[in-house]
This record gives structure tokens, C-alpha cells and sequence, in this order.
């Protein structure tokens, strides 16, 4: 076995921390529960954009175990100083919130949303606050510098999925892998070695060795990540005294191939106030021309549901780019059969009138799809 | 009410398609330093409760950065819901639903035409028919009467009369919806915003047709 396992999907998330995983903080003012301690509130939102199974407002099973797992990890290793989150004691206090919405769920969104929380609360800055007598006065960031919390260590959580009752161990499970694992661990660790997590679910049982072999693991992936948060959150604070951009945008605008970039470009309006209606007016004829012209899609007529008719595709500009030019070609032969076949038209008709319809279901609506060319249908 | 030069400028804009694994369609889209997300599924199965039979549902569930939902979220549901209907093929799809999930990353203004942008190259990622393309473009017109576009650096709703979103579709630059999120305008000024953000929905298009490109092209 090699000694630092980090497998792709690992990789991946750390390396996405900031982009995929959206955290972010908020203060409110006071809510009192303990008198000399802030609250911490951590929130895990199962977007339903993460995975269609995911409901909006409804909290599944598993997103009960994800935030009160998240809990356990954050609050009650008492990782935060939350003494130091008090303004008067008994009175005012800071309730700090973290948000964690999972935008997209394969796999493992535990550690995923560990390392995203415990980042983001590093990160973060709180206002800074004097008190003079019973007058508390919230400096904003333009009078005195935020200040960061203090955290007394970074908890992370690993997760271990195990196949044929233990026989077989996997770390980072993909979302693939979580659906046929037996059981699966969570060590919740920090970079001293120290376990402030341990959890174990599933229908299996696990030998001793095979605990002790996976908080080996745990150390020196914990070890690897607390590194990589450090060296982001470093990066960070340089880049902003050197007053270089910094934020979401800034982490949107890094080179991928899947991504589109486009410069800030001027607009020219016409001075003065000309109604617009007046300077561009068409009539409908021109704009419906136009609209067939560009080969979109038409509605054929009214009262009957009939839509299509398929056109050229314009969306390619011509250009003398080789790439362009193979589509040319791909795009000429299948004119040229199109040609052939006489300008055979598909058109799909469906029935408008499905209401009172004594013939058929109504519960059901026929699709016809005629194609006249093809003398599918008997003339 | 004058205009200083007649001109104006369009933030930098930039979007990832296809960035999330599990939805039909994905879009990131990044304008100035307003970022938004958003995702596609569908066609898929639909509620009961929300089936029609000659067409399909559109659901729009908008994710505010901190917190619960709340009224602002919902008001543009309903815009993007009633902008998507117009947009969309529904009728090709009866009894099922598309789902359009909006994440808001970062507001640092014209959140909403960042977000109808995003739906819409979302829907293209998912290769939603559709009848035309929309494109929302945000003016802002500032007390002394000059008019610029969102999101732009460092501009505040502090300083400003009134801020208005259209959305256009395609061919012929039409108005397919308008909101005046701040404050009240005159028509004059209406129609003075109506012009520069027809003009700058151009740009818009064009970068709906280069993310495109992009994505299918067999380099880079």
C-alpha cells in the first residue's frame, strides 16, 4: 500500500474548495444562550441542484446525518474559541453562521463540506468591537481591520468506504462506490494526531486492525489537506495586500477548457432620448420573416399544435478555421441528403382539442409523426 | 436629462458549461463580479399536482448566497418561470418537467439578468428546445440622469433613481420582459434604458454563441 493515498475525486475537491462548495458567513447580533459564549450555526443545504433525489425544503436522511455529523465535527470539538466570540457578557454575543450549499453531489459531500467549513471559518473576518461602559460600537472594515476567530485546530473529516464485510477498504468513495458499499467510517481529525470524530455505520463489522490501519490513513491525508487549506488561505492574504482582485470572480476567471471568457466591451447608444419603438419599428411580416430566415422553429398554424419544420442550421459563422471547415463539410453532405430527399418536412401534429373528446381517453394524446415523402401512411 | 457621451460598457463576462456531473445542463456564469450558477434537469417525471397534459412544467427554485429563501427569491421564480414558458418548447414535452435550480454565488449587482443568462445557457447545456434565446441586460440611471449598465465596479443602489432589467430574445431584439427592481423612472428614461440595453444584448447573444462554440468544438 503507498503511503499517501489521494485518490482523483479528492484531488478534485480540494482543488475546487472555494469554487464548488459555496460557504459563507454572517453575524447576527445577540442571541443569548450561554452568557459568556458566541453560537456557531452550521447549516447544510442539500440543494436540489445537487442531485435530483435532493427535494427543496425537505431535509432527507441523509442530510440529517451530514449536518449533525458536520456538527459534531465543528462545534463540539470545540475548535472554535467561543469565549472570545462574547461582546458583554449576558447581554451581546456573536452568533456566527456557516452556510454550506452542495452544489453537486458525487460522493463523499462529508469531507467535502468539512474541509469547505473549516476553510471558510478560517477565512473569515469578523468586525471589530469596543465597549466602553455599556456603549458597544461596531467598527466597520474602512475604520479598523476585521478581525479572524480564533480557532484552536482545523477538525477535518476522511471517509472509508468498506466492501465484503471490511475485506476491502476505499478511501474517498465516489457517489457510485457510497451506493454499493457495505458500511462505511468517518474519522473526524486534526493535524496533532487527535481523533475528535469516530463514527461507523452500515451492516458490517470491522476488525480492530482494520480501525487502527484507517486512522493511520487519516493522519496523513489530514496532514496533506491542513496543508493545501494553509497554502490557499496564505495565497488569499497575499494577494489582498497586494490589493489584487480577489473572490468568486477572481476564482471563475482561471483557465479550464469547458470555460468562456470575454472582455469588458463598449456599448454605443444613440444620445438623446429616442424611443426605441419609434426607431426600429417592424412589421410583423419582417420579424416573422426574418425569424424563418434563421431556420427556427415555427408555430404552422393557428388553432392545431403543430410545430417544426427543420431548417439549415445557421448557429456556425463561417469561418477559415480548419475546425469550422470540417463542420462545413459535415454540414454540406447532410444538406445534400436533405436536397435529395426532396425537402422532406417532418411536421408532428398533435391534436388540439383533447378536451370533450368522446373517441378517445382523454387521459391520453396521440403524436402523429407524418412524414409525406416517406409514404409511411397509406395516401 | 442628458446623456454625458452617449456611451456605455458592458462588464467581462465569462461561463463554464457542463460543471456539474449530476444535472442534464450546467452553466456557471460570472458577470463582472456578480457569479451565479445554475443547473438543468429535466425533461424529467413530474408531480402530480403539477402536471399538464399538453405541455411541460417548468420549475424554477432560486437559492439565495445566506439563509432561507425569501420573498425577493420567490418574485424571481415567477419572473423566470413566466420568461422560460414563453422561451421554451413545452409543448414537445407533455407531462414531464424541467427544473431549473439557480444558485446566487456572489450579488454585486444585476443579480437578476445574471440569473435569466445563466438559466438560459443552462437550458441550451441541456439541449432544451426552445423557441428563441433571451438575454436580460440591467440599466441603472443614476441621480444626475447618465444611464449605465449593472453590474459595473464599485456602483451602488445608493446612488441610483431607478434600476431596470429587460430581457430580449433573439432575432429581433424584442422585449420578452421588463422589471424595475429600485426605484420609479420616467418614460423618458425608460425608453433612453430600453435603447442601450437593446444595444448591449448584442453582446450577450454573441457570447451565448462562443460558449457554444466552445463547447463543441474538437480543440482546445
Amino acid at each position: 500500500m503507498r503511503d499517501t493515498p489521494l485518490s482523483n475525486c479528492e484531488r478534485e475537491f480540494l482543488l475546487d474548495i472555494i469554487k464548488e462548495r459555496k460557504v459563507s458567513c454572517e453575524v447576527t447580533l445577540p442571541k443569548l444562550r450561554r452568557p459568556t459564549e458566541g453560537i456557531l450555526f452550521v447549516n447544510v443545504e442539500l440543494s436540489p441542484m445537487a442531485s435530483a433525489s435532493f427535494e427543496q425544503g425537505r431535509l432527507t436522511e441523509e442530510g440529517v446525518e451530514l449536518s449533525r455529523l458536520l456538527e459534531r465535527c465543528l462545534k463540539e470539538s470545540h475548535c472554535v474559541d467561543l469565549e472570545s466570540l462574547c461582546i458583554i457578557a449576558g447581554a451581546k454575543v456573536w452568533s456566527i453562521r456557516v452556510d454550506i450549499h452542495i452544489l453537486n453531489h458525487d460522493g463523499n459531500m462529508l469531507d467535502c463540506s468539512s474541509i469547505a467549513a473549516i476553510s471558510a471559518l478560517a477565512h473569515f473576518r469578523r468586525p471589530d468591537v469596543t465597549v466602553k461602559g455599556e456603549e458597544v460600537t461596531i467598527h466597520t472594515s474602512e475604520e479598523r481591520d476585521p478581525i479572524p476567530l480564533s480557532l484552536h485546530h482545523m477538525p477535518l473529516c476522511v471517509s472509508f468506504a468498506f466492501f465484503h464485510q471490511g475485506k476491502y477498504l476505499l478511501v474517498d468513495p465516489g457517489e457510485l462506490e457510497e451506493r454499493v458499499m457495505d458500511g462505511k467510517m468517518v474519522i473526524g481529525m486534526n493535524k496533532h494526531r487527535e481523533i475528535c470524530m469516530l463514527q461507523i455505520t452500515g451492516q458490517m463489522l470491522l476488525l480492530k486492525e482494520q480501525v487502527l490501519r484507517c486512522s493511520n490513513i487519516a493522519v496523513v491525508k489530514v496532514m496533506e489537506m491542513t496543508e493545501l487549506i494553509q497554502e490557499a488561505l496564505l495565497n488569499d492574504k497575499s494577494s489582498r495586500a497586494k490589493g489584487l482582485k480577489c473572490g468568486f470572480a477572481e476564482s471563475a476567471t482561471k483557465r479550464k477548457v469547458n470555460r468562456t471568457w470575454k472582455e469588458a466591451m463598449d456599448v454605443n447608444s444613440v444620445p438623446g432620448c429616442e424611443v426605441p419603438s419609434d426607431s426600429d419599428s417592424e412589421s410583423d411580416e419582417d420579424v416573422e420573416s426574418k425569424i424563418s430566415e434563421r431556420g427556427d422553429v415555427n408555430v404552422l398554424g393557428h388553432g392545431v399544435g403543430a410545430i417544426g419544420k427543420s431548417a439549415v442550421s445557421k448557429w456556425f459563422e463561417e469561418n477559415t478555421d480548419d475546425m469550422e471547415k470540417e463542420l462545413e463539410e459535415e454540414r454540406n453532405k447532410s444538406v445534400h441528403t436533405n436536397s435529395s430527399q426532396q425537402e422532406k418536412a417532418m411536421t408532428a401534429v398533435m391534436p388540439a382539442d383533447i378536451s370533450g373528446d368522446h373517441e378517445g381517453d382523454s387521459e391520453e394524446e396521440a403524436i402523429q409523426i407524418l412524414d409525406k415523402d416517406l409514404k409511411l401512411q397509406p395516401m | 436629462m442628458e446623456i454625458s457621451d452617449g456611451s456605455c460598457s458592458t462588464a467581462s463576462m465569462s461561463c463554464t458549461l457542463g460543471d456539474l456531473s449530476q444535472p442534464d445542463g450546467s452553466a456557471s456564469l460570472t458577470h463582472g463580479n456578480t457569479q451565479v450558477a445554475a443547473a438543468v434537469y429535466g425533461p424529467c417525471e413530474v408531480r402530480l399536482s403539477k402536471e399538464f397534459p399538453d405541455r411541460a412544467t417548468i420549475e424554477v427554485i432560486h437559492k439565495p448566497k445566506v439563509g432561507l429563501p425569501r420573498c425577493e427569491d420567490k418574485l424571481r421564480e415567477t419572473l423566470l418561470r413566466s420568461i422560460f414558458e414563453t422561451a421554451a418548447l413545452t409543448a414537445l414535452h407533455p407531462r414531464s418537467s424541467i427544473q431549473i435550480i439557480i444558485q446566487e454565488i456572489e450579488d454585486q449587482g444585476g443579480l437578476l439578468a445574471t440569473s435569466i443568462n445563466a438559466a438560459c445557457l443552462a437550458l441550451l447545456d441541456a439541449s432544451i428546445s426552445m423557441k428563441f434565446l433571451v438575454a436580460a441586460v440591467t440599466a441603472k440611471v443614476k441621480h444626475d440622469g447618465s444611464v449605465l449598465l449593472l453590474p459595473q465596479e464599485g456602483s451602488t443602489e445608493k446612488d441610483s433613481l431607478g434600476i431596470i432589467t429587460f430581457v430580449f430574445r433573439e432575432p429581433d431584439k424584442s422585449v420578452v420582459c421588463s422589471f424595475t427592481s429600485v426605484g420609479t423612472l420616467s418614460l423618458q428614461q425608460r425608453n433612453q434604458c430600453l435603447s442601450l440595453c437593446q444595444e448591449a444584448c448584442d453582446t450577450v447573444f454573441k457570447f451565448y454563441r462562443e460558449c457554444l462554440e466552445n463547447k463543441f468544438s474538437k480543440i482546445k
